[in-house]
């Protein structure tokens, strides 16, 4: 037995030592924790690459403050908090300062506890955290910490922006809620009824069904209700399976409604849902592939295309989230206004701070740190039929644009009392 | 609600039988090799990714004759070379060993085939609504899978009934020390019923993958069911995993439909109880929002008050 | 004196090797990684309760752990709160009491029948109780789990719990006394009843214990170890999620009881170190840990069913014969075809990692400090070449080891007879 601990130890010792590389000055490390293995990892690992393109360009440009060049290192959390903590202490013994990530806000909520507890305990080395795609709405309202900065609409907002897009069209007459049985799918639904009462008293609210989380195999008798309510719409908060299930479910009873949803356009759906979405499926986010030919912008369509050359895999995977790039080059002009790396003093360069994106001027709030972007709901389409000029996971499936929500008609109140350490 | 009523039915008779196809598999290899494969829904996996493949190189028709027998094939290499070896170490060793196998089989079809969902479109020549009742169309391919499934059901209802094998199988099922010391050849046997098995859930893959998802993690949400189905059934029972997996199907279905609670039900019998503390989501829970985990209480229940299951003739 | 420390010399070293090791490895992430092992070990020697000593195998474990975890974290919000006048460094205790009750219910209920039957009631259970753990966001939290702060007025060592070097030593100490508890109790009466009723129920039966009452018992002890280690781990993540009760965890410690093999007290130990190992520092490494982690516990299945201990004390009387020098040129000799059959698989492995999961496949990849495209047939041949031979010459080799063995245990039977 002691020979075996002995073994064991000599191999801890060298895999430590393995991972403690001398820390190059002229570099700024962003740790990236999301899962690069396991069932999540296709999600996580294009997120990866996605910060990889990003840094690439801003380095080509001469990186920041004369010279300074980003890195992204990725830690695997596989999706579970108490192995993100763990990457975290990883990460910081590296003498990283800079972190994000995305996926899951069971991880994010954890993250932001533990980089709130330890810049109380460590002043002198403080943490950033920046989140593009955790979406909570606590996080920037009761949770919310002078440390983290969301670049994703949370979900009132991209609520408020489908429900906006309802008002305007008078012949949605019923609407059908389907979620996942836990607390997000639960918020869902709740702001969903309360923003429609507000906005369109007229709307009936024909059904309010829940689903257990990633365990339904067959959706038809979800559909088979949603048919005998005669819903017009359904508003879903679903994602993963439990989405393309659903719509496929639903194309299969030749159901006929609209589907407004959060991850109708996300990596992975195109290809589990295909044609059965084309028309009816219409998803919220701040960028799809084929903005770029309906704004007629050269320079994001090179952007992108760039991207597809390189990353995608010949087209499987391509860009997706655009809220990348803003984070990004958001974050290498608060180095540039706060002329320093110190987390500190990038976090007050970002709070306020306004940009000029290819789509529009964005804003980092500074009372939630939450950004305000213009979000635009799309729609499935084929592609090659006018400006759906690319398709995602080639699929033959693009998407088109059908409404276009400016910023300031997404920003949300908060109830986020900031504590601001002292400036200095 | 007649409407509802029949398209409940249908759907629920079309995903009974999928689930029979995997189950009876299983429970014919559960019943005579006494191990629980937890690979089985893999091979459902691997069925619905092979016919994935070979349907997007020749067509879904060649996939639906050739992934099944690869899938099988497979399966009884897996028998002979793996599970063999780890007989002698008894039944919790050979259960991990396809806990192990699972394992591999998901971490392989993520490097082969990337880990998110593929194409696997419904074929041409059924992509059409067979007939439409009261505003809902049924799909011509949730027609076929119907009628696919029953055929097999025959099949093999036929296959053990009626020849010298499946009378061996039989047998082998409930003695199969008696069948080897009559001379048969026991661990053929086993191979074959094995493959046959690994088989029958390839052939439930390549349909199902199209009406389900076809993505790594397939075989991990419905792993766990079958188990339920085959429990419920009973032991070596191929009549009960029918029942079960009708019978579960239904129960998944309608469950859907009843919107009560439990504080529903106290107010039936006049209790309004307002519980606070935390426990209270306890209360207001739909009963259609425990549709798929029923299985599981329903299992749990079996297991404890009748290990027989509903049609098995002897305990797990 | 000598007669102590033959006694007592491996708890006194486990004890120094507890103390001294955080000196060692000072970096943050050593120190979270120990202190997951000491939670880890806890849990497989708890889980190894059932599988090990009472022949239960067991697809839901990780309820008892999950539950010990959550109630431990309400309680710890109430100390926090000042509700609750629980010292920080009895939280263990909370979890393990929860640990308690679900384990008296839910192994009353299960532990009717044992193999295949309880191995399906445990899955059905755990199936259950994650799946309600979502539906039920007030007692767990939803999606995000409940967090909680560990630096608490009422403390009665005087330490604060801020610094994880603090929540290290008392992980430590707690799991020396849980180690040493789950020790004394293999020695009881309950713990011989427990394998007799493993091995021969009928005749427990018969000599007068009621194997249900048995098991229950010790379920009910293996729960409370469990969920002692649930509580420990609410203080060290001061976060915990519905994922703590989930099947993933359930067949974690599985494997890592196995792999550590369930036939010796001491194997469940090495297979939590080398499981949480593998889990926290391979992820980092390389993207495949997951299927190396598959391939090495089927081979553990296959080739070594009794795991890592099994292997060790099959030398311990070889050892003390001092026969090694005999065995070690044949373990050299297969080491070496297994070597490269391990480096061939490697290499085809991460070839295929580097196709599917790279920034850019095109882009050549490093391997053993080697650069290499990964599209190039002379590394797809080189690793089949290496995997074939290997397979070859290993299984030359295991003649040549097995015939050692043999003549290594003619001569200690020999030894015995004389």
């Amino acid at each position: 037995m002691k020979t075996t601990l002995m073994r064991s130890l000599l191999i801890i010792a060298f895999l430590t030592l393995l991972s403690l590389p001398a820390m190059a000055a002229d570099t700024i490390k962003i740790a990236y924790i999301d899962p690069l293995s396991g069932a999540m990892a296709g999600v996580g690992d294009a997120g990866y690459k996605h910060f990889q393109y990003n840094a690439e360009l801003l380095n080509a440009k001469g990186g920041v403050l004369g010279g300074k060049k980003f890195e992204i290192v990725p830690f695997d959390n596989k999706t579970s908090p108490q192995d993100s903590l763990i990457q975290l202490k990883a990460a910081i013994d590296q003498g990283i300062q800079i972190i994000t990530q995305g996926n899951g806000s069971s991880v994010a909520g954890a993250l932001i506890e533990a980089v709130n507890k330890h810049n109380e305990r460590n002043p002198d080395k403080p943490l950033l955290f920046l989140n593009y795609a955790a979406i909570t709405p606590a996080f920037t309202n009761e949770q919310c910490s002078f440390w983290h900065f969301r670049f994703d609409a949370h979900v009132d907002m991209k609520l408020a922006a489908i429900t906006n897009y309802i008002k305007s069209q008078p012949n949605i007459k019923k609407v059908y809620l389907i979620n996942q049985d836990y607390v997000f799918g639960h918020a869902v639904s709740d702001s969903a009824k309360a923003m429609l009462k507000e906005k369109r008293p007229d709307i009936e609210i024909v059904g309010d069904t829940f689903t257990p989380l990633g365990k339904v195999k067959d959706f038809s008798p979800y559909v088979a209700q949603i048919q005998a309510s005669g819903a017009d719409t359904v508003i879903t908060g679903n994602w993963g399976a439990d989405m393309s299930l659903l719509v496929k479910a639903g194309k299969d009873a030749g159901l006929k409604v609209q589907y407004f949803t959060f991850y109708g356009s996300g990596l992975g759906a195109p290809k589990a849902i295909g044609d059965a979405g084309v028309g009816v499926l219409n998803s919220i986010t701040e960028w799809h592939l084929d903005l770029n030919q309906e704004e007629k912008n050269k320079e994001d369509e090179e952007f992108f295309l760039g991207y597809n050359k390189k990353y995608s895999n010949n087209g499987d995977v391509p860009y997706y989230y655009g809220r990348i790039r803003t984070e990004m080059t958001m974050l290498a002009a608060a180095i540039e206004k706060a002329k320093s790396t110190d987390p500190k003093a990038i976090a007050f360069a970002l709070e306020g701070m306004e940009y000029q994106t290819p789509y529009g001027k964005v804003i980092m709030r500074a009372e939630d740190h939450q950004l305000i972007q213009p979000l635009y709901i799309s729609t499935y389409a084929k592609a090659g039929e006018g400006t759906v000029k690319y398709d995602s996971e080639n699929t033959g499936i693009g998407f088109k644009t059908i409404k276009r929500i400016e910023a300031a008609d997404t920003a949300m109140p908060t109830t986020c009392k900031m504590v601001r350490p002292e400036k200095k | 609600m007649l409407e509802y009523i029949i398209f409940s039915l249908l759907n629920s008779l079309v995903l009974g039988m999928l689930l029979f196809m995997l189950s009876s598999g299983l429970t014919l290899i559960f019943s005579m090799m006494g191990v629980l494969n937890f690979a089985h829904a893999s091979f459902y996996m691997l069925g619905a990714y092979f016919g994935y493949q070979i349907s997007t190189a020749i067509g879904f028709w060649p996939a639906l004759i050739i992934a099944p027998p690869l899938v099988g094939l497979f399966g009884a290499l897996v028998e002979r070379y793996g599970l063999r070896n780890v007989h002698k170490y008894g039944h919790v060793a050979e259960l991990l060993f396809t806990v192990g196998l699972a394992f591999i089989i998901e971490e392989g079809v993520n490097l082969i085939w990337g880990r998110n969902a593929v194409t696997y479109p419904i074929p041409k020549l059924l992509d059409f609504p067979i007939f439409t009742l009261f505003n809902t169309e049924f799909s011509a391919y949730r027609m076929f899978m119907l009628f696919i499934s029953v055929a097999i059901f025959i099949a093999l209802y036929w296959i053990l009934t009626r020849t010298r094998i499946g009378l061996i199988i039989q047998a082998a099922l409930t003695h199969p020390q008696m069948v080897n010391a009559l001379g048969h050849n026991v661990p053929a046997v086993f191979m074959l019923v094995f493959g046959g098995g690994s088989a029958l859930a390839g052939l439930a893959g390549v349909i199902g993958g199209i009406f389900l998802v076809t993505e790594p993690a397939m075989a991990a949400t419905l792993g766990p069911i079958v188990f339920v189905v085959i429990v419920v059934g009973g032991m070596g029972s191929l009549t009960g995993a029918f029942v079960a997996s009708l019978l579960l199907a239904a129960i998944q279905t309608f469950a859907v439909g009843i919107e009560y609670s439990l504080s529903d039900l106290l107010a039936l019998v006049g209790i309004r109880a307002e519980v606070g503390g935390i426990l209270k989501d306890l209360w207001r829970i739909q009963l259609s929002h425990t549709g798929p985990i029923l299985p599981y209480l329903f299992m749990v229940l079996i297991l404890m008050f009748r290990p027989k299951g509903l049609m098995g003739k002897r305990e797990t | 004196m000598i007669i102590f420390l033959k006694k007592f010399g491996i708890w006194l070293a486990a004890v120094l090797i507890c103390v001294v090791l955080p000196l060692i490895f000072r970096s943050g992430f050593s120190i979270s990684l120990l202190s997951q092992m000491g939670i880890a070990i806890i849990f497989a020697l708890s889980y190894n309760m059932l599988l090990g000593q009472g022949g239960m195998l067991s697809f839901g474990h990780a309820v008892y752990y999950g539950l010990g975890g959550f109630l431990a974290m309400h309680a710890l919000n109430r100390i926090g709160a000042g509700t609750l006048p629980i010292p920080i460094e009895l939280l263990p205790l909370v979890g393990g009491v929860a640990g308690v009750l679900a384990g008296l219910v839910f192994g009353w209920l299960s532990t009717a029948r044992a193999s295949t039957t309880f191995a399906l009631i445990s899955l059905g259970i755990g199936e259950l109780i994650a799946a309600s753990a979502l539906m039920l966001p007030s007692f767990f939290g939803g999606e995000q789990g409940i967090i909680g702060d560990r630096v608490v007025k009422l403390t009665i060592t005087g330490f604060r719990f801020g610094k994880q070097i603090e929540v290290y030593y008392l992980i430590a100490v707690w799991m020396l006394i849980c180690v040493a508890l789950m020790y004394l109790l293999t020695q009881t009466p309950l713990g011989r009843v427990a394998n007799a009723v493993r091995d021969n129920p009928e005749r427990a039966a018969f000599i007068g214990y009621a194997p249900r009452t048995v098991r229950t018992l010790q379920f009910t002890l293996a729960a409370f170890f469990a969920g002692a280690a649930g509580g420990l781990f609410a203080i060290n993540y001061e976060i915990i999620t519905a994922e703590t009760v989930g099947a993933q965890a359930s067949g974690s410690v599985l494997m890592m009881t196995y792999i550590g093999g369930v036939g010796h007290f001491f194997g469940p130990i090495l297979g939590a170190i080398l499981i949480t190992f593998m889990q926290l520092s391979l992820a980092g490494v390389t993207h495949a840990w997951l299927l190396y982690f598959g391939l090495l516990f089927v081979g553990m299945v296959m080739w070594a069913p009794n795991g890592l201990s099994g292997i060790i004390m099959v030398h311990e009387p070889v050892w003390k014969a001092r026969l090694m020098k005999r065995l070690l040129p044949a373990y050299g000799l297969i080491a070496l075809p297994c070597l490269i059959m391990f480096l061939g698989a490697m290499i085809l492995i991460e070839i295929n990692y580097h196709l599917s999961l790279s920034i850019n496949p095109e882009n050549p990849m490093h391997l053993l400090g080697i650069t290499f495209r990964a599209q190039s047939p002379v590394a797809w041949g080189l690793s089949l070449v290496m995997m074939v031979a290997g397979f070859f010459f290993f299984r030359k080799a295991r003649s040549v080891v097995q015939e050692r063995w043999s003549e290594v245990s003619q001569t200690l039977k020999g030894g015995l007879t004389r």
